[in-house]
């Protein structure tokens, strides 16, 4: 019983630190557009962003119930198989991070899932056909319509407020910014932070501890909103100086038709029925709006690089937490060896993330990302040297690389 | 396999009428404004006037917005 509860309280603790990196990952998807078009301090832009996710936590739990009773059999399902997924998940966030591309979070969470899952109980467990229609179609129809309102909304706002003066638009564009990134702000502690404790309540119920189709309980729902509110204060600097100054050159009239339709396509999207990606509406309508004004450029090697992510994204997390679960099933040695690999690597991100500091004081700085792209890549490939799990660390980067190799149809995806 | 089509195209119609609705109303709004500098008289009254009926508008969408995530 010991070992028992013993893996359900790692398991706990690796959601949270998910949900930590969710929120730093996710922070620019409110506040990157804010941010580079100077309406509000950075520092200032991510408190208030990590106290509308702390609200928006508490808000509902209706997302958290579609993770933990829908998408993979809850009768196959073993804690390590939990702990696995988000082995892979934490790992894919942390890379995207570090070559500051905004990939999104709930992709790499069921990407780690699938994985584990049929690394565990084949690939009987896993439910194609929701994959398609809740994974692959929302990732190409969320930037689309996000983009698309976008490019409306600007060539609109640019036509209707050209005889407007400066102070009144300045000062107008700024309060409409933040209203509209506050709004996104919510509605990303509702929908991620409930993605995590979706996920610990689906690790409880696999562990026995909850009974089936259980609502979260309180702790979790605290635990997780508190974890998601200081991974957005910590700000991923490095995504939000690629979603506000790399992918175009945002103008506040740009930033605030961008955020208002992509905080519109959020909820939209979540009321309709048809859950669409934070992640891939913020992008979407930023380079909407990029493409809405005169003479308004995309940098379309970015995009790319950007898309390749998120083709990646799935497949990566699922190799990684497959390979995780592998190593699991060989019993409780298996699940520490997991567990000091992530801590190792995740040092190792860290690490090489210092090399080129990316924070408030410097994420308005443009500048060729192209260069720190690769060679954070090139730093990260090789596997930490004189590692207890090298045989592992050696084969994750690996890993990631088959899918990047024959990746035509995940990066259509 | 059922992808839901319907779903999809409502999201998208309610999105981009949504979206550009409110960017036009706060833009009339900043222009509305702008014009209190420019003009005299009743005409300024109107604009400023106008200029808070739309920014008004854009308030509800957002307590409508809050509501639809509270919900």
């Amino acid at each position: 019983m010991e070992s028992f509860s013993l893996i359900l309280a790692i398991v706990v603790v690796t959601a949270l630190a998910f949900d930590f990196t969710n929120g730093f990952h996710d922070t620019a998807n409110a506040m990157a557009t804010t941010i580079s078009t100077g309406a509000l301090k950075p520092k200032v832009a991510v408190a208030m962003s990590a106290v509308l996710n702390l609200v928006g936590a508490f808000l509902s739990i209706e997302v958290a119930n579609t993770i933990s009773k829908g998408l993979v059999d809850e009768s196959g399902i073993q804690p390590e198989v939990i702990f696995a997924a988000l082995v892979g998940a934490i790992l894919w966030n942390l890379l995207t991070w570090l070559v500051g591309l905004p990939s999104s979070s709930s992709h790499a969470l069921m990407g780690g899932l699938i994985g584990a899952t049929i690394a565990s109980a084949g690939l009987g467990a896993v439910h194609g056909d929701v994959l398609v229609t809740k994974v692959l179609i929302p990732a190409v129809a969320a930037p689309l319509v996000a983009g698309i309102a976008a490019m409306i909304a600007t060539r609109l706002t640019y036509a209707l407020g050209r005889n407007a003066d400066d102070n009144t638009t300045s000062k107008g564009y700024r309060a409409g910014q933040i209203a509209s990134a506050g709004l996104v702000s919510l509605a990303h502690g509702t929908n991620d932070a409930q993605k995590t404790m979706g996920i610990i309540t689906l690790a409880l119920v696999a562990g026995g501890s909850i009974a089936p189709d259980s609502d979260p309980p309180t702790w979790v729902i605290l635990s997780a909103g508190v974890a998601i509110a200081l991974g957005t204060y910590l700000g991923g600097w490095r995504i939000i100086r690629t979603m506000g100054k790399g992918l175009t050159d945002l103008q506040p009239q740009q930033g605030f038709a961008a955020q208002t339709s992509a905080a519109t396509v959020i909820l939209a999207s979540s009321h309709l029925g048809f859950s669409l990606s934070t992640t891939h509406s913020v992008s979407g309508s930023v380079m909407g709006a990029g493409l809405g004004r005169k003479h308004g450029v995309v940098r379309w090697s970015t995009a790319t690089r950007m898309f390749v992510a998120w083709g990646l994204t799935l497949p990566a997390a699922a190799l990684v937490g497959a390979l995780a679960e592998f190593v699991t099933s060989f019993g409780a040695w298996g699940t520490g060896l997991v567990a000091v690999f992530l801590v190792a690597s995740s040092a190792a991100i860290w690490v090489v993330s210092r090399r080129e500091v990316v924070d408030h004081t410097n994420v308005n700085d443009t500048e060729e990302p192209a260069g720190v792209v690769t060679t954070a890549i090139a730093a990260v490939t090789p596997p930490p040297v004189g590692h207890p799990a090298e045989d592992l660390a050696a084969s994750v980067p690996a890993g990631q690389e088959t899918p990047a190799n024959s990746s035509s149809p995940s990066a259509v995806a | 396999m059922h992808i839901d089509w319907a779903a999809l195209g409502s999201v998208f119609g309610v999105s981009l009428v949504v979206t550009v609705a409110l960017v036009a109303l706060f833009t009339l709004g900043i222009a509305g404004l702008s014009k209190k500098e420019s003009a005299t008289g009743a005409s300024a009254a109107l604009a400023v006037a106008g200029a808070y009926a739309c920014f008004a508008a854009c308030a509800a969408a957002v307590a409508y917005g809050i509501s639809l995530i509270v919900a």
